[in-house]
Formats: structure tokens, C-alpha cells, sequence
């Protein structure tokens, strides 16, 4: 189980309640896709993911960008049990998307930039440190079900 | 692979960053302490709480020597020479620690420079400090 401070527990809801999703979700993943443009290989459907530009304006990476900040809301929801909460999730990336859970972590520290320039300095070390475990053990669970 | 345009882009950023190296370095090493801990034993030498002497200086020297670097990419392995000495034989700092703080100069940078960070500056840099710890680690075995 894991165990959360509640200096953890109050920043990671207030992180949550303060971004705009609609926002932060499609500028993570679009992010992503541009940084380390490896990740594209899971996107064959999305259409003109050519440069940098295309991939931020594309409407399927901003959809998608939507319902993974969904799937964080989720975890942010069920803190306590992040691991059961997913576990139909990590099957899903396992066995269907066979995504390499290695890019989890990509995906992670692209959203943790994306807030971090929206929230500017009141994003401090301590409040990095704290959504960066809650996006470890996001990841962790993610992993879970993958055999 | 860096394009000319990303070198460019690249050396202006740190260009603009060196006056204010001490503050975007101590960050930066505040940053990684919290969320990696493991980082802080190599630094018992030293206080590195926030706002110390030690912190500053040390957050500075970084901050300088990567834009000492971006000033002539090409030339990295060249300008690095004397620090890859020094982190190999006396440093020895495990090299996997260099990429957390590369992350976390990424993360100083969103906060301070925001929506200018764009993705494309971000990529660049990516590619940049981790061009710059390869070096870096190139004398250590």
C-alpha cells in the first residue's frame, strides 16, 4: 500500500482541482510525441504527425491527450488503491496497445513540464516531488498486469 | 542529432540563462534532492539547503559549464575535456544521476521561462544536456 503524507495528499488534489485538463492533457501528450518522437509508432491512426506544428494542432492527439488526464483523474480519485483502480487500464496497454511501459515515463515527465509551466514558481521542489511519485505510482500500476 | 537551427536556439537559451545561472542551478539542484534523494550523498561535503553559499556556487558552476558548452556543440568533447577528468576519477558520480538532473533543469526551465518553453525548445535542450552527459561520462571507463 502506499502511503501518502498529507502534505502529498492535499498537493496532489490541489494540482488536480487548479489545471485545466482540457489543456494540460493534450499539451502533455502532443509534447510527447515531439520530444521523443519514438512514441509516435503507437499513433499510426492519427494521421499528419509530421512536424512539430502538425502534431500540436492535430484534433486526434488532442482528443486523446483528454482521456488520459480522464484516466489520471481516476487515479487522483482512488488514491488509496491506484493499483486496483487500474488494472483493467494495464491489461488494456499490455494485451491490446502493447505499449513498452517504458514510455509511461516519458509521458510522466512531459506532463510534469506541462505543469510546471503553467503553475510557474508555485510549482517547488517539494510539490515536484509529490506529483512525481503520484505519477510513479501511476506508472507502477500500469505495469502491473503486463506478463 | 541536433539541426543548425536547434544549436541555435539552444546556445541563445543558455546565452540568456547565464546571468541568472545561480538561481535556474540552485533550483534545479533543490529540485532533484526532493525528488531523488539518493542524489544528496554525494553532496555531504557540503550544506545544500535552500539559499545556502554552497548550494549557490555549485548550482552556478553547472548552470555556466552547460553554457559554456552550448556555445560550440560540435566542440563538446573539446570544452568538457577537463570536467570529464574530473568527474571520472575523482567525482565518479554514478552517471544514470546525470539524467535526473537533466529532468529536473527541464522542469526549472518550464518554470521559469513558461510558455516559451515550447516543445520544440524542449526537445532541443533534451537532446543537448543528454549529448552533454554522454560526454561528460565518456572517461569513466
Amino acid at each position: 500500500m502506499v502511503e501518502w503524507t498529507d502534505f502529498e495528499r492535499a498537493t496532489i488534489q490541489e494540482i488536480f482541482s487548479k489545471i485545466d485538463s482540457g489543456v494540460v492533457g493534450p499539451a502533455a501528450l502532443s509534447r510527447c510525441l515531439i520530444v521523443y518522437p519514438w512514441t509516435q509508432r503507437y499513433f499510426g491512426s492519427f494521421g499528419n504527425l509530421y512536424n512539430a506544428a502538425a502534431i500540436t494542432s492535430n484534433p486526434k492527439v488532442a482528443a486523446h491527450g483528454k482521456v488520459v488526464i480522464g484516466g489520471l483523474e481516476q487515479a487522483v480519485k482512488n488514491m488509496d488503491d491506484i493499483k486496483t483502480t487500474y488494472k483493467d487500464l494495464s491489461v488494456l496497454h499490455s494485451d491490446k496497445l502493447r505499449v513498452d511501459p517504458d514510455n509511461f515515463n516519458l509521458l510522466a515527465d512531459c506532463l510534469t513540464i506541462v505543469v510546471a509551466s503553467q503553475m510557474g514558481q508555485a510549482f517547488t521542489p517539494d510539490v515536484q516531488a509529490a506529483f512525481q511519485k503520484f505519477l510513479a505510482v501511476v506508472v507502477a500500476s500500469l505495469r502491473k498486469q503486463y506478463h | 542529432m541536433l539541426s543548425k537551427k536547434e544549436k541555435k536556439l539552444i546556445k541563445e537559451i543558455w546565452e540568456r540563462l547565464t546571468p541568472v545561472a545561480e538561481d535556474i542551478g540552485s533550483d534545479a539542484l533543490l529540485r532533484m534532492f526532493a525528488s531523488y534523494p539518493g542524489t544528496k550523498t554525494y553532496f555531504s561535503h557540503l550544506d545544500i539547503s535552500p539559499g545556502s553559499a554552497h548550494l549557490c556556487s555549485h548550482g552556478k558552476k553547472i548552470v555556466l559549464a552547460i553554457a559554456e558548452g552550448a556555445k560550440d556543440i560540435s566542440q563538446l568533447t573539446v570544452t568538457l575535456a577537463p570536467l570529464q577528468t574530473l568527474h571520472a576519477y575523482q567525482l565518479r558520480i554514478d552517471p544514470t544521476n546525470f539524467k535526473l538532473l537533466s529532468h529536473c533543469m527541464l522542469v526549472t526551465l518550464a518554470c521559469y521561462l513558461g510558455e516559451e518553453f515550447t516543445p520544440v525548445a524542449h526537445a532541443a535542450i533534451d537532446k543537448y544536456l543528454s549529448a552533454f552527459a554522454a560526454v561528460l561520462s565518456e572517461k569513466y571507463r
